[in-house]
């Protein structure tokens, strides 16, 4: 029972902070419609200012004050970012923002290694809360106690800003109708800022209030992430104490994960939120919320038109060129040159179902290593020729695509993206956990393809083939009517509807079809490296193929290509200095502050500008 | 002979709001019938039922003596009911022609072929549908710069694709210059004595509707209340007291 008790309070404690993170992350996406994915790195800098401070500060009103000026200053940085990186692309497609916060991010990262080192940082504790209380006999540390008590009067405090001033009105008004809020008078601008400021000081405070219990590191912007995004879609998007209660249902369920069940603690937030969003679609307090409910935003996608016999020519010399690669390229060249078609075939897969069907999956690396994960096992286990094993994992990885979408298709926008994202959580910690057949965090090694293709430069040439064999298949899926339907349901599902076509069933079958060829691309990775690791399952991976498609251009066919291929090629060049996440970071943000349609998309208004392509709004 | 459209006590109440009550009426082969009433009547609540997008509470709709309770919208639009929308729902990445080409490839049955580049098929007959309604010259146009009205317009073609018996249009005019309004109800009041077709139509406009309409009906607070020839319907005391309202709170003031 004493233990019970103590183990409840630690969770109730873990709490606080996750609650205030996710808050703010919650206020940031409810206003501004922006997925801030550096909302993790706002939380890792309260944590070293915060610790700068309390160095300088002394005893418990400096601890304290230490917590609340760290939260400040990083609600200025949070200002900083929105004004400088945020504000030029409000006008750019949905969505878009998330590549500039992936690209803070990097430069964060960096940043904090320059300034703090690679060291972790051990927390002091809070003066006056050194101790431990004994209840029913079991040990709680005072601080954790401090945290349950204080939390509820955060919750109260916002609570109280957000429901009963002047300011709070505003923020609901703007949560559920920015347009309208905008014809009554009220600075928009200023009003994203304002939430950007309160957001990233949430976060901020919630960084240095864990300090005594956590430390500080320069992986815990990632290690947060998932969490408060999962926190923030149980509770509900916008909603304070949805996300009370989530942090509270998630922390103390983890404590008890980690003492009752240990090989299940990856997994078991991510099994909550699916389950969650299964039974209540817009979390437990949430409401309907729609991607692009506020309207297109920018201008349309242009009609698309197969290319033309001079673009083919111009591609065909292009594949030509790559095909003599091996008569003067190293071998070097040619891995690199695999790996980014591999790339490529990958963010197209994922580019078929966002930027055709507008749906946003947060999960498609799923299948990526999902299709790399079924080759290498049944190779491994099954001793298959490398020749099945290319059937069976887009096969694989298909099915899985058939299953999850299944699972997903009634959900949309956000929501659809989140749950997308727990069922590849889930199957990367399953795989992760499940050692003894995956292998685990050492993976599965010694997969090498047929003894045809075992070399560098046969294996280059099998990889052209199939690689841009899949992109040219996906983009000729786009001209058929298959894609047309595709897009028809998400240009309007009310006309395709009313038309016969079923646009759930299309999309149900696009998402299947983008799976299965995440699975092909999959399977040409592993059989290229000979290994795979649970990395290529994760987060990090479905974020990668989301960020070239948006920096190519969403909204154009060959957006995802251009970009995989630049960014592949980019990272391989700036992987060489030191601070490489800085330069790519600031990289990104230049390409997404000048570039906010996409390398391609802004290319051919230049083009169309100087005259080389026709302008289509100077036509009859 | 049996109606195009039987519709027989249909009702939906939206919680304890009644917003379309026990209205019963037909639609026979050929006609062209106008639902009219002042706003808030239940006109388009009635045509959302009739489409399958609302769920009636009570009632039943039969499409050619077939029963369409419960239907999703794509099953009762292939049974041959066309619609057009109040607020006009078209495919804003496409070009126009491929607008109407998208609901050949669903009439035919081929959503899911992914061998034909799509904006090849069924071209000829696009085309044919486009100058129909007079809009070949735009057919390769972005369908998103159209004008509104020919977004109308664009939208008849689309419901033309299945040689519909039956078209339901809500408030096919509205947000169009009056010469415009003329000329697309002259177009569908052609449509309709060439091949046959029934339509449905909802109408703000009176002009339109008496100018056009074989027969009016009038919604008044979800209830049925006329139902007859247009100049019946003209002359109707009931129908003018709606539209002109009938002084009774200047009377009753008098009174008191």
């Amino acid at each position: 029972m004493g233990l019970f008790v103590a183990q409840l309070l630690t969770g109730l404690a873990n709490a606080a902070t996750l609650f205030l993170v996710a808050a703010g992350l919650s206020l940031i996406f409810g206003v501004t419609r922006i997925v801030n994915f550096a909302h993790g790195s706002l939380y890792m800098l309260g944590a070293y200012i915060g610790y700068n401070l309390m160095q300088v500060l002394p005893g418990a009103f400096g601890f304290w004050s230490s917590v609340l000026l760290a939260g400040v200053i990083v609600g200025l940085i949070g200002v900083i970012i929105e004004v400088c990186v945020l504000r030029p692309v409000y006008r750019a497609p949905e969505l878009f923002q998330l590549v500039a916060t992936f690209g803070v991010i990097l430069v964060i990262q960096d940043l904090a290694l320059i300034i703090w080192g690679a060291e972790d940082v051990l927390g002091p504790r809070a003066p006056g809360l050194k101790g431990v209380v004994r209840i029913l006999g079991e040990p709680v540390p005072m601080y954790d106690l401090a945290m349950i008590a204080i939390t509820p009067f955060v919750l109260f405090a916002l609570w109280y800003l957000i429901s009963r001033t002047r300011i709070g009105v505003l923020v609901r008004a703007a949560t559920q109708d920015r347009e309208m809020v905008g014809a009554l008078g009220v600075n928009q601008a200023w009003l994203f800022t304002g939430v950007f400021f309160l957001g990233a000081a949430l976060a901020g405070l919630g960084g240095a209030a864990q300090l005594p219990k956590g430390g500080a590191d320069l992986l815990m912007d990632f290690n947060i992430l998932a969490a408060i995004f999962v926190v923030v879609v149980i509770g509900g998007m916008g909603s304070l104490p949805g996300a009370y209660v989530a942090a509270v249902l998630i922390s103390v369920l983890n404590v008890f994960g980690v003492a009752y069940i240990p090989q299940s603690t990856l997994v078991l937030m991510y099994v909550v939120m699916a389950i969650v969003l299964l039974v209540k679609p817009y979390g437990l307090f949430g409401r309907e919320e729609v991607a692009g409910e506020h309207g297109q935003v920018g201008e349309p996608e242009r009609p698309i038109k197969p290319a033309s016999l001079r673009v083919r020519l111009i591609v065909g010399a292009g594949l030509v060129l790559l095909a003599c690669v091996p008569l003067f390229g190293s071998n070097f060249t040619q891995v690199l040159i695999s790996d980014i078609i591999i790339f490529c075939l990958f963010a197209a897969s994922l580019h078929f179902i966002l930027g055709l069907g507008g749906l946003v999956s947060f999960g498609h690396a799923a299948f990526f290593g999902g299709g790399a994960y079924v080759a290498a096992l049944i190779v491994t286990y099954a001793d298959t020729p490398m020749e099945v094993a290319f059937l069976l994992a887009p096969l694989g990885a298909g099915l899985g695509a058939v299953i999850i979408g299944w699972l997903c298709m009634s959900r949309t926008g956000v929501y659809f993206a989140m749950l997308t994202l727990a069922f590849a959580q889930l199957i990367w910690s399953l795989v992760f956990q499940w050692g003894e057949v995956t292998g685990g965090d050492d993976g599965l090694v010694d997969i090498w393809p047929s003894e045809w293709l075992n070399d560098t430069t046969p294996y280059f040439y099998f990889t052209l083939v199939l690689g841009v064999g899949g992109i040219l298949l996906l983009r000729h899926a786009a001209h058929s009517p298959f894609g047309y339907a595709l897009r028809a349901s998400r240009d309007s599902s009310r006309q395709a509807e009313a038309t016969g076509i079923n646009t759930k069933r299309v999309q149900w079958a696009a998402f299947s079809f983008a799976g299965a060829m995440a699975g092909l691309a999959g399977a040409l990775f592993v059989f290229s490296k000979g290994s795979i690791f649970p990395s290529e399952l994760e987060i990090a991976r479905s974020f990668d193929a989301l960020i070239v498609i948006f920096l190519g251009g969403v909204k154009t066919l060959a957006g995802a290509v251009v970009g995989g291929a630049s960014l592949e090629y980019a990272k391989d060049l700036i992987t060489r200095f030191e601070y490489w996440r800085l330069t790519l970071g600031l990289l990104i943000i230049f390409v997404v502050v000048v570039a906010p349609e996409g390398i391609v998309g802004t290319a051919r208004k230049a083009a169309e500008r100087v005259g080389l392509l026709p302008d289509p709004s100077k036509q009859s | 002979m049996t109606a195009v459209l039987q519709v027989e006590n249909l009702s939906k109440s939206f919680g304890g709001v009644v917003a379309v009550s026990n209205v019963n009426f037909a639609v026979e082969k050929g006609e062209l019938l106008a639902l009219i009433g002042p706003n808030g009547a239940g006109k388009s609540t009635c045509f959302n039922m009739l489409m399958g997008q609302l769920k009636p509470s009570a009632g039943k709709v039969f499409f050619q003596g077939e029963d369409l309770s419960g239907l999703p919208s794509r099953a009762i639009w292939r049974k041959g009911v066309g619609r057009t929308f109040q607020i006009t729902a078209t495919y804003a990445s496409m070009t126009v022609a491929e607008n109407v080409q998208m609901a050949l490839i669903s009439h035919n049955k081929r959503v899911f072929s992914v061998f034909p580049y799509a904006h090849k098929l069924y071209r000829e007959r696009a085309m044919e549908l486009l100058s129909l309604v007079g809009l070949a010259d735009q057919a390769d146009r972005h369908c998103a710069i159209l004008a509104y009205g020919d977004l109308k317009r664009l939208e008849l073609a689309i419901a033309l694709c299945h040689e519909p018996s039956l078209l339901l249009m809500d408030e096919p005019t509205a947000g169009m210059a009056p010469s415009e309004r003329e000329r697309l109800m002259a177009l569908t009041a052609s449509i309709v004595a060439d091949k046959g077709i029934s339509v449905l139509f909802t109408e703000h406009d009176m002009d339109t509707v008496f100018a056009h309409a074989h027969r009016i009906m009038v919604l008044n607070r979800g209830e049925l209340i006329a139902n007859g020839t247009v100049d019946e319907i003209r002359n109707n005391a009931q129908v003018q007291e709606v539209y002109l309202g009938g002084g009774n709170l200047y009377e009753s003031n008098e009174a008191g």
